[in-house]
Parts: structure tokens; sequence; C-alpha cells
């Protein structure tokens, strides 16, 4: 009785399953394109499968970046030794100088303060930090995004702005447990409503996985000068205004690009800014499905 | 008995090796390298992996598993869903069409082949991301990318051929 049952089964399932075993591989590039069509359909689930899954392996992300941060760590070191003597002259003049600037600042501080006083101005809520150690970095061609060791546990919140050092380096689009993606502000889907230092002129900053972000929809008449700032304008937002991103740069072809002020490629640790203001939703609505 | 249960558990084990370097390399790859440049052009090490175990335990390494392997590059990595599992999956497809013809040829050819595969790994991928973003996607760092990938084939197919010499022979 068992043995005929089972060779039923086997009768019907032997050609299905040589059936399998031929288009196999068509099957698998099938599933393929149905999980693009997926995320195209479906990008909270698999928004929620992303932020699982970093969650999951953010602990051996974790360990296994340490031995890189410790080799960059000695060759940061030896290099400091090398030139520890021109360093201390450049510091020295440096020190000189922002002493200057100190005093400047104080008694425009002060000023402010009395002019403020004046027009009954109500200040910015204060901006509250967090401070994430960089543990992946995906590489590749196509995007450019880092993950970070910290989430929804110490308030990290989607929409926030990542900073480092003085300068953006992009905003958080996925938060976990106790991981989050940030997008830099290089990578081919990020948009940044910005604003020119000097010509107060508005812009947009456009990353295309290169090193320098471009400058969008400039104005052709506009006055585009190299090595004017650039910060963000906080249309849209998105980020509060006034943030340092970097600073205009020519390319050979004279397209407007910024360097951003820090270098992306060496970032640590970020410092993820909430700033109290309207973030989250209202900064979902400017730039929907910016992570795919 | 009780040998038999070990016996088996240790075979389990080896034979899990080869899935298992494979995600490994691809969590190495995620490591931040402090190199100007290098993030963009960092290459997938784990195709070295794929394409060695491919070529000479493809029992140990289904397509499936690449399938697998490839979903998880992508939710890791933030690409978009589907990339690599396409780009994996045809370049398996590839590769086992032609095993036979790499299989106990000298480690050159070997070498030859592996640009190959990654080659068209690396053209179905910038296609497929052209497609997606629905514009030209700049291919220099795909290029870059490209040949450091073929240039880190040997030390890495030579530590492969070690674990398969030491643990799968």
């Amino acid at each position: 009785m068992k043995t005929r049952n089972g060779g039923a089964v086997v009768r019907v399932a032997a050609p299905l399953w040589a059936l399998v075993q031929r288009f196999y591989f068509l099957l698998l590039v099938m599933a393929a394109i149905a999980l693009m069509m997926l995320a195209r359909m479906e990008p909270v689930l698999v928004d929620q499968a992303r932020t699982r899954v970093t969650d999951a392996f953010s602990p051996i992300l974790n360990i296994l970046s340490r031995p890189a941060a410790a080799v960059a760590q000695v060759i940061e070191s030896g290099r400091q030794l090398l030139d520890i003597y021109e360093e201390n002259a450049r510091l020295r003049d440096e020190n000189a100088r922002l002493q200057q600037w100190q005093q400047a600042a104080l008694r425009l501080e002060a000023e402010n303060r009395s002019l403020r006083g004046l027009l009954s101005f109500r200040p910015d809520p204060p901006a509250t930090v967090v401070t994430a150690r960089v543990i992946g970095d995906p590489g590749g061609a196509f995007v450019r995004t880092v993950v970070v060791t910290a989430g929804r546990r110490d308030g990290v919140q989607r929409g926030q702005a990542a900073m480092a050092g003085t300068g953006l380096i992009g905003r958080v689009v996925q938060v976990g447990e106790w991981s989050a993606r940030v997008l830099l502000i290089t990578d081919i889907n990020a948009r940044i409503p910005v604003v020119l230092e000097q010509s107060r002129q508005r812009a947009m900053l456009g990353g295309d996985n290169s090193d320098q972000p471009r400058l969008l929809y400039v104005p052709r008449g506009a006055q585009v000068s190299p090595g004017e700032r650039v910060f963000t304008s906080g249309h849209g937002g998105l980020f509060p205004p006034g943030l340092p991103v970097g600073m205009v740069h020519l390319s050979p072809d004279g397209e407007p690009r910024v360097a951003p002020l820090v270098d992306l490629s060496r970032v640590e640790h970020v410092q993820i800014v909430d700033f109290g203001g309207a973030g989250g939703l209202a900064a979902e609505a400017v730039q929907p499905g910016a992570m795919q | 008995m009780a040998v038999g249960v070990w016996n088996r558990l240790d075979q389990t084990a080896r034979n899990m090796l080869p899935s298992g370097i494979t995600v490994l390399l691809l969590l190495v790859g995620m490591a931040p390298v402090p190199l100007a440049g290098w993030s963009q052009v960092s290459p997938p090490y784990m195709l070295v992996s794929i394409f060695y175990w491919a070529v000479h335990r493809p029992d140990l390494l289904r397509p499936s598993l690449v399938f697998l392997i490839g979903v998880l590059a992508d939710l890791l990595g933030g690409t978009p869903l589907g990339l690599t599992p396409l780009a994996l999956m045809l370049s398996y497809w590839l590769l086992l069409t032609q095993r036979r013809f790499f299989l106990g040829t000298s480690f050159l050819m070997l070498w030859l082949g592996f640009t190959l595969v990654a080659a068209g790994y690396l053209l179905v991928q910038w296609l497929t991301f052209c497609v997606i973003q629905a514009s030209l996607v700049e291919p220099k760092p795909v290029v870059v990318q490209a040949l450091l990938t073929v240039a880190l084939f040997p030390p890495l197919a030579a530590l492969m051929q070690k674990l398969h010499r030491s643990y799968l022979s």
C-alpha cells in the first residue's frame, strides 16, 4: 500500500521535479525580478526586512569593523608623528588667529543677546545629539550609505540629520532597534535644499555617487563662485537652516559641485542631531521613498 | 552510535564551509576602510568565493543558497532589493555551462574565467541599476571595481584552495 502510494507520488512528482530542475535558473532569475517589483509595490515591507536584517547583523559588523579602525589609527598616529613639528607651528598660528576670533565672537554674542532682548526673539529649541560609531560601509558603485551603532533605543528617528565634525554628512533613512542607516549626501538619491553663503542663491544639492555632489537648479545667470560655502536652507522642513555642508568647487567642465566639509571616506563617528523641529513625517513627505 | 552523531555533525559543519565563508566575505566587505575613494570601488569579495565553490563543489553551494546570499547582500547593503540575486543567478548560470572547461585547467584559465564572470556580474548589476534609476549611471567606478575584483582573485582563491584541501577533500 505504502509503496504504491509512494510510487504514485514519484510518478507525478518526478517529471515535475525534472521540469523545475530544467528551469531552475530561470525560476530564480524570475524570483529576483519579482523581488525588485515587490520592493516597488511594498516599500514599507522591504524597509522593515532591511531594518531587521541590519539589526541582526550589526553585532557582527561591529566586531568586524574594529580591526579596520585599529589599523587606521596606527597609520594615522604614524603620520602624525612624522609631521609633528610643522603641525605644532601651524597650530600655534591658528591658535593666535582663533583667539582674535573668539574675542570677536564674544563681543558679537553680547550684542546679539541685547538685540534679541529688544526684539523678543524666540530662539530655536536646543538640539540634542546622539553619537554613534560607523560599523558598516557597504561600498560598491551604486549606493553611498553607512550603518551606525545607534537606533530607536537611543532616540534616533528617520529624517534626522547626521553630522561629523563640522559638516553635514547625510540623513537617517532607516532606524532599527540598535542600528541605523545614514544616506550620505553623495548618494545618487540624496537631494538636499541648500543656500550659498554669499549670494544667498538657493539650490538643490544632488548626489551622483561621486565624491562631490552637484548643485542642481541654479538659475542660468546666477553667480556661483568657487570657494563659497554652502549651507542647508531649511526649505521643505527636512533639515534646520544653516547646517554647513561644503564648499563650491567648479569641476573641469565648469559644472558647479560641492566639496563636502567632511572627508566621507574617513568618518568614524557620526553625530545624529535632533533639532526638535518638524523632522520625521514632514521630512518624509518631501522625499518620498528616497531609499528605494 | 555516538561516533556516528559526531561524525555527521562534523560533516555538516564542513559542508557549511562554502556558504559560511561566502557570508563572512560579504560581511568583511562591509567593514569601513578609511581610504579616500575606496568605498566607491570596494570589490565584492564574495564573488570569488561563489566562483571558486561553484566550480569545485557546486553541490555545497546550490543556486538557491547563492540566491539567498544575494538577498542578504541587498538587505544589508542598501542596494535595490533583487539587484544582487539577479546578477548572481545569471553569473552562476553562465558559470555552470562552462564548468567542465574550468575544472582541472590551469590557474590562469581559472583566473580568465573569473574575469569573464566578474565582468558579467558587474555589467548586469550596472545595467539593472541604470534601469531602476531610469538614468545612465556613471560607469567608471564599476569598471575600477571590476579591475580590483579581478586583481584580488589570486590571493582569495588561494585561501579558498587552502580551506578546500584542509577541510573538504
